[in-house]
């Protein structure tokens, strides 16, 4: 059984917005500043005035692992956790699909696209995708 | 602390046994390391007005004890918690809320005998909502994280990441209480299994039972003990990052939180990493030596890898590090961060299995959930 995680209240926008296949992430309407994981004020400036923004869904891959001690409920395969930098600023942990789960098929920088992974009806996992080079 | 080495250790350690003990509990694993530390600085329980343990109660430890305590903490951040709770039991004793602490650990890491029960990861956290979603199964494939970036930027090989753990076993083989008591070679880690790429087995810490606890005092009571004072001289704390959100920390690579604690420290003691004789750093993986020494100032970024691998913290090196054996060759239950105090405690005693000659000062430095917190502790045998 792949682990589904509990929403909260202030993290509800982020999973409905997963859903519809966007990537919500918040910025300071008073500093500026981007921010994830989600919550209803700004962690650098303490301001309650913050707005929710769609953000690219480009990152570029900062590190990995490739875990050969898969979890219960997981594919027996390797397969590689991620630190990912976002384009607008912020990094978070995800998962790295659709390329081989190989050193060499992971280089580090490589730039990544956002798609995501249905767990359930409601929570569709943020994960990224080699990006396809720009022609 | 009010002034350097007003507070002390008199009395320091381990439960009778360490590694696989399936026949004690979580909660009296902790209760033996309490007995054996009062029984090392000739204490019972009424002489005891402070207690600190963590992901136990320590109102609960208190009472399993027959302990009436005036001051209690509970702080149960990782497995740095017991060397934080060092720094805010000397703050206690000098603002006059307790004469006597006794700081415990104890875990069933291993055997998992009615706990530990950790709540790390509650379910609506954001590790629930932002780490468990994408598979990691365990500290191996979470703290490891940034560990190929760091390789990386300062062109760090497999080969070196191994030596950290070469090193570690040239001290364990010195150790009869060490689980891992062969010196290994950096071919034998890096054939051990893979664990999480670029992490073998051998880079990882050992899973254990097992516990220790240290009983501290205010300086002017410290030669009233059987054993010799081990003086606090400085300490220091700094957190930067949920436990589960090793992306959040601000850079990976030159964490902000280990230089604010290692600045800390010490200046509270008056020092600098060329006074220090004897270093600890809590080493869950072979990448944590690394990123301590260069955080604490001991080297520049990127030095680390090589200084090891060139045998300088080996037996005979110039800075003797983790020569326990380390949490990779000694001992590990989940939260190691007392081990390492211990063996700091034991070197500047002059009683460690392998002990380095004429140290006077021991810094001590631990790690929280993944890379979230730290703590940094210098100790001496020498009152200021």
């Amino acid at each position: 059984m792949t682990h589904l995680p509990l929403i909260t209240p202030e993290t509800r926008h982020f999973w409905e917005g997963a859903g519809r296949g966007e990537l919500l992430l918040q910025q300071c309407g008073d500093c500026g500043h981007v921010y994830f994981p989600p919550r209803p004020f700004c962690p650098r400036c303490a301001s309650k005035n913050v707005k929710v923004f769609a953000a690219s869904g480009r990152a570029t891959l900062y590190s990995y692992v490739i875990n050969h001690r898969p979890p219960p409920g997981w594919p027996k395969e390797p397969f590689s956790i991620a630190i990912v930098a976002l384009a607008e600023g912020p990094k978070m942990v995800s998962n790295i699909v659709e390329c081989p789960q190989t050193p060499d098929a992971l280089a580090l920088d490589m730039p990544l696209t956002v798609t995501f992974k249905k767990l359930s009806d409601e929570i569709f996992v943020p994960v990224f995708r080699p990006a396809e080079r720009a022609s | 602390m009010k002034r350097r080495g007003s507070i002390a250790v008199v009395g320091a350690a381990e439960t009778d046994n360490i590694g696989v003990i399936p026949d004690t509990s979580n909660m009296q694993l902790n209760a033996e390391a309490a007995l054996n530390a009062m029984r090392d600085a000739a204490l019972q329980p009424r002489d005891i007005d402070g207690i600190a343990c963590g992901y136990v109660s320590p109102v609960d430890l208190a009472s399993y004890l027959g302990i009436y305590p005036t001051w209690y903490e509970g702080t149960s951040i990782g497995g740095c918690s017991w060397i934080n709770m060092v720094r805010h039991a000397a703050a206690a004793i000098d603002a006059g809320y307790c004469s006597t602490v006794l700081v415990v650990h104890g875990e069933s890491g291993r055997s998992r005998v009615a706990g530990p029960y950790y709540g790390h990861v509650e379910p609506g956290s954001f590790g629930d909502q932002f780490a468990n979603p994408y598979g990691w199964s365990g500290a191996a494939s979470m703290f490891t994280l940034p560990v190929l970036r760091y390789m990386s930027e300062f062109k760090v090989s497999e080969e070196e990441l191994a030596a950290v753990a070469v090193a570690q076993s040239q001290w364990a083989a010195q150790n009869p209480r060490a689980m891992k008591r062969d010196a290994t070679t950096i071919d034998a880690v890096l054939s051990s299994p893979m664990i999480a790429y670029p992490f073998r087995r051998d880079m990882c810490c050992l899973v254990a039972d097992g516990g220790a606890a240290l009983v501290l005092t205010s300086a002017d009571r410290a030669r009233d003990f059987p054993k010799p004072p081990v003086y606090i001289l400085g300490s220091g704390e700094a957190a930067e990052s949920n436990v589960c959100s090793i992306a959040e920390v601000r850079d990976l690579l030159r964490p902000e939180f280990v230089r604010v604690s290692a600045r800390q420290a010490f200046h509270s003691a008056g020092l600098t990493p060329a006074d220090i004789d004897h270093v600890m750093i809590y080493d869950a993986f072979a990448h944590n030596p690394l990123q301590g020494l260069e955080g604490l100032g001991f080297l520049d970024y990127g030095e680390a890898a090589a200084f090891i691998a060139a045998g300088h913290t080996a037996p005979g090196g110039r800075l003797p590090l983790n020569t326990n054996g380390g949490g990779l060759r000694y001992a590990h239950t989940g939260s190691y961060g007392m081990f390492a105090m211990q063996e700091s405690i034991r070197q500047v005693r002059g009683e460690a299995p392998a002990q380095v000659r004429g140290v006077r000062t021991s810094l001590c430095h631990g790690w929280g959930g993944f890379y979230s917190a730290c703590a940094t502790l210098i100790l001496s045998n020498e009152q200021p």
